[in-house]
């Protein structure tokens, strides 16, 4: 049989400890858990998505989109607007002209990266997009969402060089597959 | 123009220990230029009572806000820090919201008694200020039978907390009423009976004499450097504890089995009202316990009234420590502590302190822990937990 009253003694010295621990320890060992948030921040993970974004190279007209929607089909609660930009003879100049997005029906699923074979829309880091109304605040448009490959690059550094590197070799290869094409255009369009 | 405080004042000596009574008596001399002499006892009297009054509120919002935090710390988190610096004025934005509320009453509710009842506990509560000894010369009114006056008032409580669960007309309100009744009237007499050794040792109900026997050396002679003593504080400390319901004594206001308990149905202001008498309710009856046993404002080197408050404070935060550490009593082992424990072990503790009155030396010490070791024994045999044998009932074929 213990001593009577022990236990009780024991539990309060155990909060007496986590009093004490809680002015100098770290979190994990006894410390303050809360993170003040305003003023505190803990870093987002690499893979942490929540809303989509476009990339451009180098200047804003030079955005990698090329309105093929696919996105727009895939995008599971429809939260995709896109209308392609026509040149002054009415053909499709591969650019989106409205590219919307609305953040407020948007859910964070990641499918229009998925689904992107140009490498141009993917889900950004930034989370504070309150807005005031549904309809003029998160209905993000095209100027809104682009944002540079460098920003991309910055907040998620593993996935933005792989896709830099796989794009560079692809733009080398078309170069490589281009000189000789041009060298021997006249005659080359006979083995097709 | 300066004005210098002279250093004596009606043959009161100006020191640090003296400050509020050399404050007040200053006043005093200052009003006596111009107002009559039966205008000066008044005046007396009203600086007293505003004190009091707005010491008792002021100490229930920063007892809201020191728990806070202190259960903050406990479990890990900040407490509130964002109103003001270190949350120092949280308790007034609390105030304002309370006061901003809107005050709903239950429309079959008796409306003049559900009025009555946050005003009525509010006075109890500052009616034992009255009796408090927070310094030297600084009991408000230093009643002959202090002790006796404080045991009728905080009793008084009860009251006021079943007229709110009873107008309430709610079943949750009237299970918290009916447990705040039965807990506080079981919890009255080991308290009432932890304070007799005290009342034997000094003879006398006076708050007041009660502080200045346990003067002794360094002013250290306190009643709890003795066995008695010991036994007395901490029952009567336990009994403040449930009087004031307050966890792990919180079955009146069990939140996961009554809502709210007898307060329920109150908001705003009428709900603050429960709140701040309960606040003050602690703060006093921690004040009590260590006039009573910690030798009130008596203490070498600091001003008396630091020693108190600096007693008082410590015991406060104990019960905010409690809180943060005991789960909730089970309502039978409440009363069960209060009637098979505490009251068997108090009444021992009343023959404790005769033997010691009459055999006062290192003889009596070890008399008093036998006993007390025996009878703490026997109690706990007897108060033991009976758990009946598990019966198997073996299957036919």
């Amino acid at each position: 049989m213990t001593l009577f009253g022990w236990g009780v003694l024991k539990g309060m010295g155990v909060t007496f400890k986590n009093f004490l621990t809680s002015y100098f320890r770290k979190p994990d060992e006894g410390g303050i858990f809360t993170v003040q948030y305003p003023e505190e921040r803990e870093g987002t993970a690499e893979n942490y998505r929540n809303f989509p974004f476009l990339v451009y190279d180098g200047a804003p007209e030079k955005i990698r989109c090329v309105a093929c929607g696919i996105c727009e089909r895939e995008c599971p609660p429809k939260c995709i607007h896109i209308e392609m930009e026509l040149d002054a003879a009415g053909k499709p100049a591969r650019k989106p002209a409205v590219f919307d997005i609305d953040y407020g029906l948007c859910m964070n699923c990641g499918m229009c990266e998925e689904v992107c074979p140009f490498d141009s829309i993917f889900m950004d880091h930034a989370f504070e997009v309150a807005a005031p109304e549904r309809q003029i605040g998160l209905v993000r448009h095209k100027k809104e969402l682009l944002k540079s490959n460098e920003y991309f690059r910055e907040i998620r550094p593993a996935l933005a060089s792989a896709i830099d590197q796989k794009r560079k070799a692809v733009e080398e290869k078309k170069k490589a597959a281009a000189q000789p094409a041009s060298s021997q255009s006249s005659g080359g369009t006979g083995s097709l | 123009m300066t004005i210098t405080i002279p250093p004596t004042i009606r043959g009161i000596e100006f020191s640090a220990d003296m400050l509020f009574v050399t404050a007040k008596a200053w006043i005093l001399t200052l009003l006596g230029r111009f107002l009559p002499d039966w205008l000066i006892v008044l005046a007396s009297i009203t600086i007293s009572g505003v004190v009091i009054l707005c010491l008792g509120p002021l100490i229930m919002m920063y007892l809201t806000l020191l728990e806070r935090k202190l259960i903050g710390r406990i479990q890990n988190r900040y407490g509130p820090n964002r109103v003001g610096k270190w949350g120092l004025l949280q308790p007034i934005a609390d105030g304002i919201k309370m006061f901003t509320k809107e005050d709903i009453v239950p429309a079959k509710a008796d409306k003049v008694v559900h009025l009555l009842a946050p005003i009525a506990i509010v006075v109890p509560a500052l009616m034992i200020f009255l009796v408090v000894p927070f310094g030297e010369r600084m009991t408000a009114v230093n009643l002959n039978i202090g002790l006796l006056y404080f045991i009728a008032v905080s009793s008084i409580t009860i009251l006021p907390i079943f007229m709110g669960s009873w107008a309430s007309r709610n079943k949750y309100s009237l299970l918290g009423g009916m447990r705040t009744a039965a807990q506080m009237i079981s919890y009255e007499i080991p308290m009432t009976l932890a304070v007799v050794p005290v009342i034997m040792m000094s003879q006398s109900l006076s708050t007041n004499t009660i502080v200045l026997t346990q003067e002794g050396s360094y002013d250290m002679n306190w009643f709890i450097f003795t066995p008695w003593g010991i036994v007395g504080f901490v029952i009567f400390f336990l009994c403040a504890t449930a009087e004031c319901n307050r966890p792990p004594f919180d079955l009146p206001e069990a939140e996961s089995e009554l809502v709210a308990g007898f307060h329920t149905e109150y908001s705003g202001m009428k709900f603050a009202l429960f709140y701040m008498a309960e606040y003050m309710n602690a703060f006093t009856l921690c004040g009590i316990a260590v006039t009573l046993f910690l030798g009130g404002w008596q203490g070498p080197f600091f001003p008396s009234w630091l020693w108190f408050s600096g007693k008082t404070f410590v015991l406060i935060c104990v019960m905010i420590w409690f809180r943060g550490t005991f789960p909730r009593f089970r309502v039978d082992h409440l009363m069960g502590f209060a009637w098979k424990f505490l009251l068997p072990l108090t009444l021992i503790n009343i023959l404790l302190t005769a033997l010691w009155q009459f055999t006062s030396n290192l003889a009596a010490w070890l008399w008093s822990i036998l006993i007390l070791g025996v009878s703490l024994w026997t109690l706990v045999k007897l108060n033991r937990t009976f758990v009946p044998e598990k019966r198997h009932y073996l299957l036919e074929s």
